[in-house]
C-alpha cells in the first residue's frame, strides 16, 4: 500500500536525520564525543538513542583530574532543571569538565517539574532538582535530604531553607521595569506600596498568575499582614493595572509602549535587550528595605532517593563555587549569593538594595496567596 | 445488546470477541488519566469540596463551556464553506487554497497567540503601520474574543479535514435524484447534502470542542480564564495537585456532557450506498460570479490564520539576523520531531482501528462506551495527561518510564480521538455488504479486512494519521515530562526560547515545524488525488 510505504519512508527519513543530527549537536549530552554519535549514522534510531545513553553513562572525561574519583554507582548524575537550557547547559558542561561527572539533564518548567518529582515518588530518577523559585524548592522540602552545614554557611541564611533542605545559588530581585520614553527615574516611587496612588492609574502591568509575583505577594502578607496585602492588591486593581501572562510579556509590552511600567524580575530586561539592544526600558529598584525589592532565589536540593548522592553533593557544591557564581552574574545577569564574588556592573549590587527581612522558606502559604488573588479578582 | 447481535451473526463471534477485548484494553489505557485524577481527588477529602465550592470554580466552568461552544460554532461557520468550496466547486486554485487553509494546523497555539499579540496587539505591528494615520493604539485583543478568535483560527481545519473526507465519498446519486424531483440547489444542500455530512460535522466539532477545552497556549497568552488555565495555575502557583485534579474532573464532566449531546445527535442513520451500482465522483459546481466572494472569503481566512503568524515569525527571524545572533540549526531535533510524530501517527491509527470497527459494525451501548472513553485524554490539558502518565509510568512501569515507547503511548492517549473521528467517518460510508460478500466467497475475516475494508478506508486512515502527526509535532507538556532525557524536539526548542524571550531563536524551529507539517499535508493531498 502506498500509504504504508510513504509512512515507512518518513520513518526512515526521520531516523537518518535523527542519527545525523545526533552528531551535529552534542549539546544534548554534555561532553558526549562526536565520534560515538557519528558511528550511529547508519544505525536505526532506536540504536542511535541507545548510543547516546551509553555515552552519557560511560563518558567520564579521562583528561581532567578529578577531586571525586568515585565512579557513581548508578551512572551519571540526573539533574531535573527548572531553569532553561539556553541558560544552564553551558554551566553543566563546566561542571562535567571540572569534576568528570557526566550529567543527564531534563529541562522543564520549575513548577511542573516539582509536580513531576512529587508524582514520581520513590521511583524518581532525579538526583538533584535545580529550580528557579524558592516556592517550588519549598514544595519539595519533604523529598530533599538535609544539606551539609559547610554548604549552607556559604550563603546568607535568608537565601537558604531554614531547615537546611535547599540552598540558593543565584538571586533575582523584584523591580519595576519602565519605559524610558515616558518616565525618568525621578518619577518613580520609593515604595512599591505607592503604586496604588491615583497618578499610576492605567499605566501599570503585572502578571498575577506568575510565580515570582505570587512569591512577592506571599512575602507582603508575611511581613505586613493580610490587610495591607489585600488593600494593596485592591488598590492596584482599582488603578486598572493591566494583566499579562508572564514577566517576559510585561517587559515586551513596556518596551513597545503598551504600558508605562510593570512589576517583574530584574533579569528579563537583559534577555529582551539581547534581541532588541535599543529597547526603551530600564529597571527601577525600590528603595532600601522596601518589600518591593524582595530578592528570590534559584536554588538546588538533593533528593532522598538520589542514586548518586555523592555526585549530587558535588553538583550542589559546584553551584556555589567561584566558577558557577561568576557564571550566574556574568551570563544570566543574576546576583551571586556567595561572598567575595564581583557582581556584574550592569545590575545594581545586592549590597545596595538592602532587601527586606524575609525568610524565603517562610513563603509556603502559596495556596493562601492564590486564594487572596482570586478573592480580590486579580485572577479570575 | 451485544450478545444478541453476536448470536444473530454466529460466524462473526470470534472476530467480535477479539475486537471487544482489544478495544476494551485500549479504552482502559485511555482512561489512565481519569484513574489518576480520581485517586488524587479521593486523597483530598474536604479540600476537594472546598475547591468545588469556590466561586471561581463555577465561573471557570461556565466560561469554558461558553468558549468551547463559541469556538465550535465559529469553526463550523468557517470550515464547512471552505471544505465545500475546495472539494465540490471550480474555485480557482482550489488545491493551493486547500493547502493554505490547512496550514494553521502546523502552527502551535502558543506561537499563534504570540503572533496575534505581536501583530494585532494594542501596540503591535499593525498599529505601527497605521501610526502615520494617527492610530495611537488598537483595541485590546485580550480576553474572551481574542482567545475565541485564536482558537477558531486553529480549530477550523479539523472541520475542513473531516468534512472533505465525507464530501468526497458522498454519492452524487442522491443529489441527482433530488434535482430530478425539482429541488433547487439550496434546498438540495440543506436537505440532502448537509444531513449526509452529519457524522463528519459531528466528528470535526467534537475535535474542535475538546481542543478548545484543553488548549493552554492561546487562553493563557490571550488571558482568558478557562479550565486549562485554572488547572495550570493550581500546579504553578501552589503546587496543589488536588485542586488541579478536582478541576480536571469537572472538565471531564463537561466534556462528557458534550460527548453525550453529540451521541444523541448521531442516531442510527446509515451513510453508505445501499443499492446496486457504483458511486461516482460528484459533479463540480460552477461558481460563476460567486467566484469572487468565495475567493475573498478564502483570502481573509488565510490572511488571519496563516499570513499573520508567518509575518510574525519572519519578523522575529529578521530581528535575529539583524542583531547578528548565532544560529544553531537543530537538525537532530527536527529528526526527533519527525520520528516521534510518525511513530505516534502509526501507533494511534493501529489503536483506533479496533475501537472504530467495533463501534461502527457492532453498535451497542458497550461499544459506544468504549469509543467514548477514548475521548477523555483529548479533553484534558496536556499537563494533566502527562502527569498522570508520570505517576503510572514511574511507579508501575519504571523500566518504560521516560523512554520513547511511553512517550508515544502518551501521544496516543492524547490524540487517539483524532484518528477515531476520521476512521469512523470513513467506515460509516463503507457498505458492510461488501465485507459480507468477501466472507461469503470463503475468505477469512482478516483477509477481508486487508483486501476490502482497509483500501476503502484509506481516506480516513490518511486524514487521521495526518491529524495525529500534526498534533504530535506541536505537543509540549508530555514531550517535556515523558521524553527520554535529552530528547529535544522542535516544540521543546520553541518553548525553551520563548521562555527566555529569545523570539528570534524561536523563528527557525517554528519554520522547520511548519515545513514538516507542510510535508505531511502534501502527502495527504497527494493521496487524496489518487482515490
Amino acid at each position: 500500500m502506498k500509504l504504508v510505504r510513504s509512512l515507512m519512508l518518513l520513518l526512515c527519513l526521520s531516523m537518518v536525520i535523527a542519527a545525523c543530527g545526533g552528531a551535529a549537536t552534542p549539546t544534548a549530552v554534555p561532553a558526549a564525543p562526536t565520534t560515538a554519535a557519528a558511528t550511529s549514522t547508519t544505525a536505526s534510531a532506536a540504536e542511535a538513542t541507545a548510543t547516546v545513553e551509553v555515552t552519557a553513562v560511560a563518558e567520564v572525561s579521562p583528561t581532567v583530574p578529578t577531586t571525586t574519583t568515585t565512579e557513581p554507582a548508578g551512572g551519571s548524575l540526573v539533574v531535573y532543571s527548572g531553569r532553561s537550557e539556553s541558560l544552564v547547559a553551558p554551566l553543566l558542561e563546566l561542571f562535567t569538565k571540572e569534576t568528570g561527572i557526566a550529567v543527564e539533564v531534563r529541562y522543564g518548567d520549575t513548577a511542573e517539574m516539582a509536580a513531576q518529582i512529587l508524582e514520581e515518588g520513590e521511583n524518581s530518577p532525579a538526583d538533584v532538582f535545580f529550580g528557579q523559585d524558592a516556592g517550588a524548592l519549598g514544595a519539595l522540602s519533604d523529598r530533599f535530604v538535609q544539606l551539609d552545614s559547610s554548604l549552607l554557611s556559604l550563603v546568607d541564611p535568608r537565601f537558604a531553607s531554614s531547615e537546611g533542605k535547599w540552598v540558593g545559588a543565584s538571586g533575582r530581585a523584584r523591580v519595576l521595569v519602565y519605559n524610558t520614553d515616558v518616565l525618568t527615574s525621578t518619577d518613580l516611587p520609593a515604595s512599591i506600596l505607592d503604586l496604588t496612588k491615583p497618578e499610576w492609574k492605567g499605566r501599570l502591568a503585572w502578571a498575577p498568575t506568575n510565580g515570582s509575583l505570587q512569591a512577592f505577594v506571599t512575602a507582603l502578607r508575611v511581613s505586613q499582614g493580610e490587610d495591607v496585602a489585600k488593600q494593596w492588591l485592591e488598590g492596584l486593581i482599582a488603578n486598572e493595572i493591566k494583566v499579562y501572562e508572564s514577566n517576559s510579556a510585561i517587559v515586551k509590552a513596556v518596551a513597545n509602549g503598551e504600558v508605562d511600567a510593570g512589576l517583574v524580575n530584574h533579569y528579563y530586561l537583559f534577555a529582551l535587550k539581547k534581541d532588541q539592544p535599543d529597547a526603551k526600558a530600564a529597571n527601577h529598584y525600590f528603595s532600601n528595605g522596601d518589600i518591593g525589592s524582595l530578592v528570590n532565589v534559584a536554588g538546588v536540593g538533593i533528593l532522598q532517593t538520589a542514586k548518586n548522592p555523592e555526585a549530587a553533593q558535588a553538583f550542589a557544591s559546584f553551584l556555589l563555587s567561584e566558577t558557577a557564581q561568576n557564571y550566574f552574574t556574568e551570563k544570566t545577569n543574576e546576583y551571586p549569593l556567595v561572598a567575595g564574588i564581583t557582581t556584574n556592573p550592569a545590575i545594581k549590587p545586592l549590597s545596595e538594595i538592602t532587601t527586606p527581612e524575609i525568610d524565603l522558606s517562610n513563603l509556603k502559604d502559596l495556596q493562601g496567596t492564590l486564594e487572596l488573588l482570586q478573592d480580590v479578582g486579580a485572577i479570575q | 445488546m451485544l450478545f444478541k447481535r453476536l448470536q444473530l451473526t454466529r460466524p462473526r463471534r470470534w472476530p467480535a470477541l477479539i475486537l471487544t477485548i482489544s478495544a476494551g484494553l485500549i479504552a482502559l489505557m485511555m482512561v489512565l488519566p481519569l484513574g489518576y485524577l480520581l485517586l488524587r481527588t479521593s486523597e483530598a477529602g474536604d479540600a476537594a469540596w472546598a475547591q468545588l465550592q469556590r466561586p471561581t470554580t463555577l465561573r471557570v466552568f461556565t466560561g469554558s463551556a461558553l468558549l468551547a461552544i463559541t469556538v465550535t460554532a465559529g469553526s463550523l461557520l468557517i470550515g464547512l464553506p471552505l471544505a465545500w468550496l475546495t472539494t465540490r466547486t471550480n474555485l480557482p486554485g482550489a488545491r493551493i487554497w486547500l493547502g493554505l487553509i490547512m496550514l494553521p494546523m502546523a502552527i502551535p497555539s502558543y506561537i499563534g497567540a504570540w503572533a496575534i499579540i505581536a501583530v494585532l496587539g494594542p501596540r503591535g505591528l499593525l498599529q505601527q503601520w497605521l501610526a502615520p494615520l494617527g492610530v495611537e493604539r488598537l483595541p485590546e485583543v485580550y480576553g474572551f474574543w481574542g482567545a475565541a478568535g485564536a482558537l477558531i483560527l486553529f480549530g477550523y481545519p479539523y472541520i475542513v479535514l473531516n468534512v472533505r473526507v465525507a464530501l468526497r465519498k458522498l454519492d452524487p446519486a442522491l443529489e441527482e435524484a433530488a434535482r430530478s424531483l425539482g429541488q433547487r440547489s439550496g434546498q438540495i444542500f440543506w436537505r440532502i447534502t448537509l444531513p449526509q455530512l452529519r457524522p463528519a460535522l459531528a466528528a470535526g466539532s467534537l475535535l474542535v470542542v475538546l481542543y478548545a477545552l484543553s488548549d493552554f497556549g492561546a487562553v493563557s497568552l490571550l488571558r482568558y480564564s478557562s479550565f486549562t488555565r485554572a488547572i495550570y495555575l493550581q500546579y504553578r502557583a501552589s503546587f496543589d495537585r488536588t485542586g488541579a485534579a478536582v478541576l480536571s474532573l469537572l472538565l471531564v464532566g463537561l466534556a462528557c456532557g458534550l460527548l453525550a449531546a453529540e451521541a444523541l445527535s448521531r442516531g442510527r442513520a446509515r451513510y453508505y450506498r445501499s443499492s446496486a451500482g457504483v458511486s461516482r465522483q460528484a459533479k463540480v459546481v460552477a461558481l460563476g460570479r460567486w467566484r469572487w466572494p468565495a475567493l475573498i472569503f478564502c483570502a481573509v481566512v488565510v490572511l488571519f490564520a496563516v499570513v499573520l503568524p508567518i509575518v510574525a515569525i519572519v519578523a522575529w527571524l529578521i530581528i535575529g539576523i539583524r542583531s547578528g545572533q548565532a544560529w544553531n540549526l537543530q537538525l537532530a531535533d527536527f529528526g526527533n520531531s519527525l520520528l516521534a510524530a510518525s511513530l505516534a501517527a502509526l501507533v494511534t491509527i493501529v489503536l483506533a482501528f479496533p475501537v472504530v470497527f467495533l463501534a461502527v459494525r457492532y453498535p451497542s451501548r458497550l461499544t459506544s462506551l468504549i469509543e467514548r472513553a477514548t475521548y477523555v485524554g483529548y479533553a484534558l490539558p496536556g499537563i494533566v495527561v502527562a502527569l498522570a502518565l508520570v505517576f503510572w509510568g514511574a511507579n508501575y512501569l519504571p523500566w518504560a518510564y521516560q523512554t520513547l515507547g511511553l512517550l508515544i503511548l502518551a501521544y496516543a492517549v492524547r490524540f487517539l480521538p483524532q484518528a477515531i473521528g476520521s476512521l469512523r467517518t470513513s467506515l460509516l460510508q463503507i457498505n458492510p455488504r461488501l465485507e459480507e460478500a468477501g466472507r461469503s466467497l470463503g475468505q477469512p475475516p482478516w483477509r477481508v479486512v486487508l483486501s476490502i475494508t482497509l483500501p476503502l478506508l484509506r481516506p480516513g486512515i490518511v486524514s487521521g494519521a495526518a491529524l495525529v502527526f500534526l498534533s504530535t509535532l506541536k505537543e509540549l507538556p508530555a514531550t517535556l515530562l515523558l521524553g527520554p532525557t535529552g530528547f529535544h524536539t522542535l516544540a521543546t526548542d520553541i518553548w525553551n526560547n520563548t521562555t527566555e524571550l529569545r523570539f528570534s531563536q524561536t523563528a527557525l524551529p517554528a519554520l522547520l515545524l511548519m515545513l514538516a507539517a507542510c510535508g505531511s499535508l502534501a502527502l495527504l493531498l497527494a493521496n487524496e488525488r489518487k482515490t
